[in-house]
């Protein structure tokens, strides 16, 4: 038999027949790897997470045209939308907007996307149904209140023809908006029913919402201005630094409860190889009496904190996962997605800190003699 | 031929002489007992004999090397390849099976060879045993494996502290009979004890009082010529 055989074999008999005190080594390691496992998972599932949730807040991306006299085209509408990478987008609205009239009050007509707009607007709470029929419209509550519509109600629409005349074209109120912002004093229609009673002249605004962080988004932007000098894309920065700001928070507070339950979790296992070290003052003596050296005995406590954290940081990883699950469930309402990486890494930092945390009542072997076992103490 | 020689030893802590000025000489394959009552300084004797301690004065002589000048990694070396160190209180690993017992001396003095260390449990039978944790035998059987992992790196010194002194009359007697066995076979054997029939069992018995040779019994027991079954006891001396 080799000698590194007969080393395993010592030191996974003293773990699997010592097993009630091994077993409170191992709990305090896989307790600390599962939350270490849990929420360095959480980590970098949380721009994600919070990418999708600040979607939710609106569009986080603007394009005008450069020239405030011209209008943005359909190839240009395109350009924007290439521009965007694959799965980034999560809704596209371009808009066009025009004055109008209903009883003779003028309102600003916003004709858009519909599809589009209820993507990159999902806070939006409407009162009603979407318009999903032509010659139906989204009201702004402001309006609706000013005017006394309900959804259901009809009502007519005058837009201006020329100087002189006006175009009168019937609309069905499908709801009405509320959102606490500008929203709610436009009235809302498809671009195809506002093109049929205004023409086709261009869009005025673009607007999207992309899942990416500022500096992403950032370089969406300028690879939009470089492409296309006649647009001028603009981040909405009250969404994307909000985003930055709540992402770069949370995240360092997932590092420091990290790091505390890392130190947490080495006070445990060194505390406990220190009871086992006491225990043990009769076995490392006779061990020493045998001919061991100091290395030789500190060598074996130090393959019992390297097996009990390789198991302690596999069980950790694989608990860690579902402690990031439940989180990720009750806080953002989404499942976290599983990290290959995080079991090899889980059950690295584990041995690591272990091995650390055995470093010091390991090192309290050198001082036992091995007179100590014949004396009988 | 001298395995072991002690010359003018003294151990002294403070004002205390636990060891004053020792002489004595311990012949290869001598069984030699080493008795006196508590505090009469056997204790300190053994560590100094089975190179866990040195002396504050005068030379220790162990196959040829001078212990009481060498480091104590040295000592630890001397005492892993020469000296077989047999306990009262057995002292084996509560974790490990008799085979693994004697294995692991093996495995800090050289190589662990399961077939040897299973023969030296067939010599103080208990090979069917060999499978058995500490707590699954009896005294007098755990007493045989301390003694089998004593023995299997043939040391040239068998030291035994009280060997019987957490055993039964019936397993004492087994236990004297294995030290016999392993005598007859050219082993050099020192027992410390207290007890005047585990003492008598020795060619030569040492009385310590007060950290001095208080007086030396050397009987006219001539080694006897191998009987049936000390043979087996031959591969490890």
């Amino acid at each position: 038999m080799k000698k590194r055989s007969m080393y395993w074999r010592m030191v996974t008999a003293s773990l699997a027949r010592r097993r009630s005190r091994m077993i409170t080594a191992l709990l305090a390691i896989a307790m600390g790897a599962t939350i270490l496992s849990g929420l360095v998972t959480i980590y970098y599932d949380i721009p994600r997470q919070l990418g999708k949730e600040f979607r939710s807040y609106g569009a986080n991306m603007i394009v005008i045209p450069t020239d405030s006299e011209h209008k943005i085209t359909d190839e240009q509408f395109e350009e924007i939308k290439a521009g965007i990478p694959d799965g980034k987008l999560v809704g596209l609205a371009p808009y066009i907007y025009q004055n109008a009239k209903i009883n003779e009050q003028p309102y600003i007509v916003a004709g858009t996307d519909l599809e589009g707009a209820r993507k990159n607007s999902p806070y939006w709470l409407i009162h009603g149904e979407w318009p999903s029929q032509p010659r139906q419209v989204l009201l702004g509550n402001e309006i609706a209140k000013a005017i006394d519509l309900k959804p259901g109600e009809k009502f007519t629409l005058s837009t201006p023809k020329n100087k002189n005349e006006s175009t009168q074209t019937d609309f069905i109120v499908a709801g009405t908006v509320t959102t606490g912002g500008k929203e709610e004093e436009l009235i809302f229609m498809s671009l195809e029913d506002i093109k049929s009673i205004i023409g086709d002249k261009g869009l005025d605004v673009v607007e999207a919402s992309v899942e990416a962080e500022q500096a992403e988004l950032s370089q969406i932007v300028e690879n939009l201005k470089q492409k296309d000098a006649a647009l001028t894309p603009q981040m909405v920065k009250r969404v994307t630094a909000s985003q930055d700001v709540v992402l770069t928070k949370l995240q360092s507070l997932v590092w420091i409860v990290t790091v505390i339950v890392l130190g947490i979790m080495m006070i445990c296992v060194s505390t406990t190889m220190m009871a086992v070290v006491t225990e043990r003052r009769k076995e490392i003596g006779l061990k020493k009496a045998l001919g061991a050296s100091n290395e030789s005995v500190v060598s074996d406590f130090l393959g019992e904190g390297m097996m009990l954290g390789f198991a302690g940081g596999l069980l950790g990883s694989g608990m860690g996962y579902f402690f990031a699950l439940q989180v990720g469930m009750s806080v953002f309402a989404r499942r976290i997605h599983f990290l290959p990486a995080m079991i090899p890494v889980t059950v690295i930092v584990s041995i690591i800190i272990t091995m650390i945390a055995c470093s010091i009542p390991v090192s309290k072997t050198v001082d036992i003699e091995p007179a100590l076992v014949l004396r009988g103490e | 031929m001298d395995i072991l020689t002690l010359k003018n030893v003294s151990k002294i802590y403070g004002e205390l002489k636990a060891l004053d000025n020792i002489n004595l000489k311990v012949e290869k394959g001598e069984w030699l007992a080493i008795m006196g009552p508590s505090g009469s300084g056997k204790t300190t004797m053994m560590n100094i004999i089975g190179c866990m301690d040195k002396p504050s004065l005068g030379e220790v002589i162990l196959d040829g090397t001078d212990i009481s000048k060498v480091s104590q990694k040295d000592l630890t070396i001397i005492r892993r390849d020469k000296i077989g160190l047999v306990f009262q209180q057995f002292h084996l690993v509560n974790y490990l099976t008799a085979l693994e017992n004697v294995m692991m001396s093996q495995y800090y003095h050289s190589m662990p060879d399961e077939e040897e260390a299973m023969e030296a449990l067939e010599a103080v039978g208990l090979k069917d045993r060999a499978k058995h944790l500490p707590n699954q035998l009896s005294g007098g059987e755990q007493q045989r494996v301390c003694i089998a992992r004593a023995l299997i790196n043939h040391p040239a010194l068998l030291l035994a502290d009280e060997p019987t002194g957490n055993l039964d009359e019936k397993n004492e007697y087994v236990v004297m009979d294995i030290f016999e066995k392993l005598h007859n076979a050219g082993s050099t054997i020192i027992v410390v004890t207290h007890d005047p029939e585990v003492g008598d069992e020795a060619e030569r018995m040492v009385t310590l009082e007060h950290g001095r040779i208080a007086g030396e019994e050397k009987k006219k027991r001539q080694r006897p010529v191998i009987k049936d079954g000390d043979d087996k006891f031959k591969g490890f001396v």
